[in-house]
């Protein structure tokens, strides 16, 4: 790949806490390398920032790699940036090309309130896993791990649910803001698997309703979430939430 | 003084004659007791869940956003465990035995023997809690190798394991937040260790939302805060992993051992500029499959693919035919330097070597496919079908990052990789029980020093960190709780707490007061090169002495001139940053004085001064078979404690993988 330079518009959402409005700040950046990360192009930013006096862009990151889904923009009008299948710490600026304009806005929906620029609160997702999303098992001495077979396939498709990293891309995608790609991925993870099925009654119950409760939207099947998720979680999961969750109402019916 | 608590009795035994006699707190006194927990990656989450069950009183910490997001999440190739499923060979005794070997012998079999012994009940713990661990076609679970062994014993979820792992730990820790047993407090970083008469009673941490400092009182301190390989800027841990934690400790009195263990790890992607922030890992597991190559001829700029096989040097399988490409990492990333710095290496810089997966792609999983599908005679191009769909499954998301931040297809041409920093064996130093020599405070995971000595090998970080957590401290705490039952909750406003605090909120003020012109990245830069320089993958007397002329100068300039903007009572990174790169400061240069008292090679650890004439490191049994214990005494003053090592059933012996 032959590298290149780059001068860029940035158009930043600023927002100095969760009282205050926010609104977008331009900002120019030049000599950005096609090898840097986004991230990378955003800490250049930040330095010249801090050197001029003025207060950096706040923004969420950890790993750099993809996994511990902290880093959230909404670039452009789509989260995570235009890349398939990717987070935006893992955007490399070979994506864009000289003279380009980039807005990069923080993850919007009520359910994840601004903490300030560009960083959210997702406290919610933690408190939608604590309403269901585990199985209940003790430290202790299980089974030997070889004693509970499991398809190969199974095992397979319960591991690709498992992969969700829990970013909020899905509901930031939504118009409605909802959580659902995000909470399907984790029922289908447990539910797929047979150490997870004495659980699975009351789990989809639960857990959809701490999703009301915070303030998620309806799911309206527009399927925004999958198109934008960065590991790939297909609406699938949404079909088998939905059968869960029906077993589950004509369970406690009964 | 320093006493490691072994138990008495035959190795194998150890660790059952401590369960069967340690002291037990009755549930209702466990109600009563309250435990910290200061970090919630593997070690603590585990820690903080186990504990919560158990019915300890837990309030736990983290600087991330969610307890899901720690730096744990993101360990890529496996966990080890002596399962012996693969019917190879495999026993706790080899499994003790590999990693005290891989250790290069500075680590206590006791501790390693224990977590050998319960690496069995990780896999089982595991996969009741859900984790969805490779599987092979009759449901049961699959192993792949790693470095250091000869068997197959590493558990692995595709190139997700430590994600898998602590979605595991997490799930059962958020469980607890939901009965109430543990409270939970995110985006808060601790700052300090409150001791009362000698014991650890609490800490102090900034509410990084708000800016705000917090008093908490704990029975028990538990840091589980991760390792220190940011010390070095640019390193394989994710941005916020820091030393502050038990940097604080340290300065409160607690000891600091082999600090300067630091395990460089051979196959990482390399350095592409100045703006670069951090460096990514390609897991070892690649080393399964990938062989490592540089051209015979010295600054061959042809592309790979153009270079045929006979001019190809694989030269870890020429020097160690044994171990081949699972040489242990120290081991693998020497030789890659070795070539490198003898002008052999690829790329633009020239700091790279190949890692190819090509021929194991056709002629072991292509063939394996095409025997599985009964086509005789193969082409090759159906060979490299067939298999890429293979390497696909077993590796796809690490071809897929590779491809991300090169911008190169690694199915077609083979990866260039260089050694990065990646895991520290140094940390607090902890008795057998994990307890700090400060009573009261315990150190878990990669934060403390114990089970690696002065190499670790791979997969065995996930494996210390559970063992700490679910099936060590749950044991080991109640020693020390069935004593501390009559103690009342200290209340916060206690002097020792409000003068702790003063401490903190001094030091703040310090810092935000200095207003200089430098920002706090580019002080961390420059400390990262010092650092990489002069005690990285090779280290000599004289450069550790400059080196720590240089440290004490970049302190001094980063006291006067660091620049932060922002204010204290608010949200500020830049604040937060700026404390945690003024401690890896006075971190590095014990991490140079210990690199420099150590006159010996062992591990990671390389004296260019003691090496045998084939340049692999020579250890000095007679003289530096010890613990390096630092006691903190003042400003850039540390004692030396030596905890004798003594090794009754793994006898030392020169490491050899030929
Ligand atoms: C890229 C990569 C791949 C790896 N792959 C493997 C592998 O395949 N197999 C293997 O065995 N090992 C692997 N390792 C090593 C392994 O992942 C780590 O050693 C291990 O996960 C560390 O776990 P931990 O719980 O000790 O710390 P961490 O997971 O680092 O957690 C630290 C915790 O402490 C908190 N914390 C830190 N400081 C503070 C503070 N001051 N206040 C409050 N909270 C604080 C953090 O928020 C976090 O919750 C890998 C490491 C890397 C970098
Ligand atoms: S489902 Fe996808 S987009 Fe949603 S939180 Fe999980 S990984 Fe992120
Ligand atoms: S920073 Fe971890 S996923 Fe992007």
């Amino acid at each position: 790949m032959e590298q290149y330079s780059m001068n860029l518009t940035l158009k930043v959402w600023r927002q100095k806490n969760s009282a205050e409005r926010g609104s977008f700040e331009t900002y120019p950046v030049k000599n950005i390398s096609s090898e840097m990360s986004f991230l990378e192009m955003i800490d250049v930013l930040n330095e010249e920032l801090i050197r001029d006096g003025k207060d950096p862009i706040a923004f969420d990151h950890d790993c750099r790699e993809g996994i511990c889904g902290m880093c959230s923009m909404y670039i452009n009008g789509r989260p995570h940036g235009p890349w398939q299948n990717n987070t935006v710490c893992q955007l490399h600026m070979r994506a864009y090309k000289d003279g380009d304009t980039i807005v990069i806005e923080p993850w919007r929906a009520n359910a994840f309130p601004v903490i300030k620029d560009l960083m959210v609160d997702r406290s919610s997702f933690d408190r939608i896993i604590q309403a269901g999303g585990y199985i209940s098992v003790n430290t202790g001495s299980p089974v030997d791990a070889n004693a509970i077979p499991v398809e190969k396939d199974m095992a397979d498709a319960a591991f690709a649910a498992a992969a969700c990293i829990g970013c909020g891309a899905c509901v930031a995608a939504c118009k409605n803001s909802s959580a659902m790609l995000f909470l399907s991925a984790k029922v289908t993870h447990l539910a797929l698997l047979p150490q997870g099925h004495p659980e699975r009654r009351t789990r989809a119950m639960n857990m959809v309703a701490q999703m009301d409760k915070e303030g998620f939207g309806a799911c309206t099947n527009t399927g925004a979430c999958e198109a934008v998720c960065p590991k790939g979680i297909s609406i699938e999961n949404i079909a088998r939430l939905n059968r869960e969750y029906m077993m589950a109402g004509l369970a406690s019916d009964k | 003084m320093l006493d490691s608590k072994i138990p008495s009795g035959p190795l194998e035994q150890k660790w059952t004659d401590y369960k069967g006699h340690v002291k037990l707190v009755n549930p209702a006194n466990k109600r009563k007791l309250e435990v910290i927990v200061v970090g919630t990656g593997l070690a603590g989450a585990s820690a903080a869940a186990s504990l919560g069950e158990l019915g300890y009183k837990v309030k736990a910490f983290c600087f991330q956003d969610s307890p899901r997001r720690a730096h744990s999440i993101a360990a890529q190739g496996g966990i080890n465990a002596a399962k012996n499923y693969q019917n190879d060979g495999d026993s706790i005794f080899r499994l003790f035995y590999d990693t005290v070997k891989g250790g290069d012998y500075r680590a206590r079999e006791a501790n390693v023997h224990r977590l050998a012994e319960v690496s069995v009940n990780i896999i089982d713990q595991c996969v009741a809690q859900g984790v969805p661990f490779a599987r092979d076609y009759g449901g049961l679970l699959n192993n792949r190798s790693f470095g250091g062994t000869q068997v197959k014993r590493t558990f692995y979820a595709a190139g997700q394991t430590g994600q898998q792992l602590l979605i595991g730990a997490y799930q059962a820790l958020e469980r607890q937040v939901a009965l109430g047993n543990v409270k939970m407090y995110s985006r808060h970083e601790m700052l300090d260790v409150v001791i009362i008469e000698g014991k650890a009673r609490g800490i102090i941490c900034r509410n990084l939302v708000t800016g705000e400092l917090e008093k908490h009182f704990g029975h028990a301190v538990l840091l589980c805060t991760g390792g220190y390989g940011n010390v070095f800027y640019l390193s394989t841990n994710a941005m916020g992993s820091n030393v502050t934690a038990a940097w604080k400790a340290h300065k409160k009195g607690a000891f600091f051992g082999n600090p300067c263990f630091t395990q460089i790890h051979p196959t990482c992607i390399p350095v592409s500029g100045d703006h670069q922030s951090k460096l990514t890992l390609m897991s070892e597991s690649l080393r399964n499959d990938g062989r490592i190559w540089v051209p015979k001829q010295k600054g061959d700029k042809r592309k790979a693919n153009d270079i045929p096989e006979e001019e190809r040097d694989y030269y870890l399988e020429r020097r160690y035919p044994a171990f081949g490409n699972l040489v242990p990492r120290d081991v693998a990333s020497r030789a890659a330097k070795e070539r490198c710095d003898a002008g052999y290496g690829v790329g633009t810089t020239g700091q790279a070597v190949y890692l190819d997966f090509k021929y194991n792609l056709i002629n072991k999983y292509g063939r394996a496919e095409a025997n599985k599908l009964g086509i005789d005679n193969p082409d090759t191009e159906t060979l490299i079908r067939l298999g890429k769909e293979v390497v696909k499954e077993e590796y796809g998301n690490l071809f897929d990052m590779y491809e991300k931040i090169t911008g190169e297809n690694p199915y077609e041409v083979p990866m260039r990789i260089y050694p990065a920093v990646h895991y520290t064996m140094g940390g607090l130093w902890v008795d057998y029980e994990l307890m700090t020599n400060v009573k009261g405070l315990y150190c878990l995971g990669e934060a403390n020093f114990s089970d690696h000595g002065a190499n670790r090998l791979g997969a065995s970080a996930l494996m210390q960190g559970l063992a700490d957590g679910y099936f060590v401290i749950p044991y080991t705490i109640g020693n020390y709780l069935a004593d501390e039952i009559a103690t009342k909750p200290i209340p916060t406003d206690h002097p020792a707490f409000i003068e702790t605090e003063k401490q903190v909120a001094g030091r703040i003020d310090t810092l935000m007061s200095i207003k200089g012109k430098q920002t706090v990245e580019s002080f961390h830069k420059r400390l990262g090169k010092i650092m990489w320089e002069k005690c990285g993958m090779a280290r000599n007397e004289q450069g550790l002495k400059e080196a720590i002329v240089e440290i004490q100068q970049l302190k001094k300039e980063f006291w006067s001139d660091v620049k932060i903007p922002g204010s204290i009572n608010e949200m500020n990174p830049e604040l937060d940053k700026a404390g945690r790169v003024a401690d890896f400061i006075e971190l590095g240069e014990l991490m140079c004085k210990d690199a420099l008292n150590r006159n010996e090679s062992c591990g990671g650890h390389f004296r260019e001064e003691s090496q045998t004439e084939e340049g692999e490191a020579k250890r000095d049994d007679a003289n530096y078979s010890y613990v390096a214990a630092w006691e903190y005494k003042g400003d850039s003053n540390w004692e030396l404690h030596q905890e004798q090592l003594t090794f009754e059933v793994a006898k030392p012996t020169q490491r050899s993988y030929k």
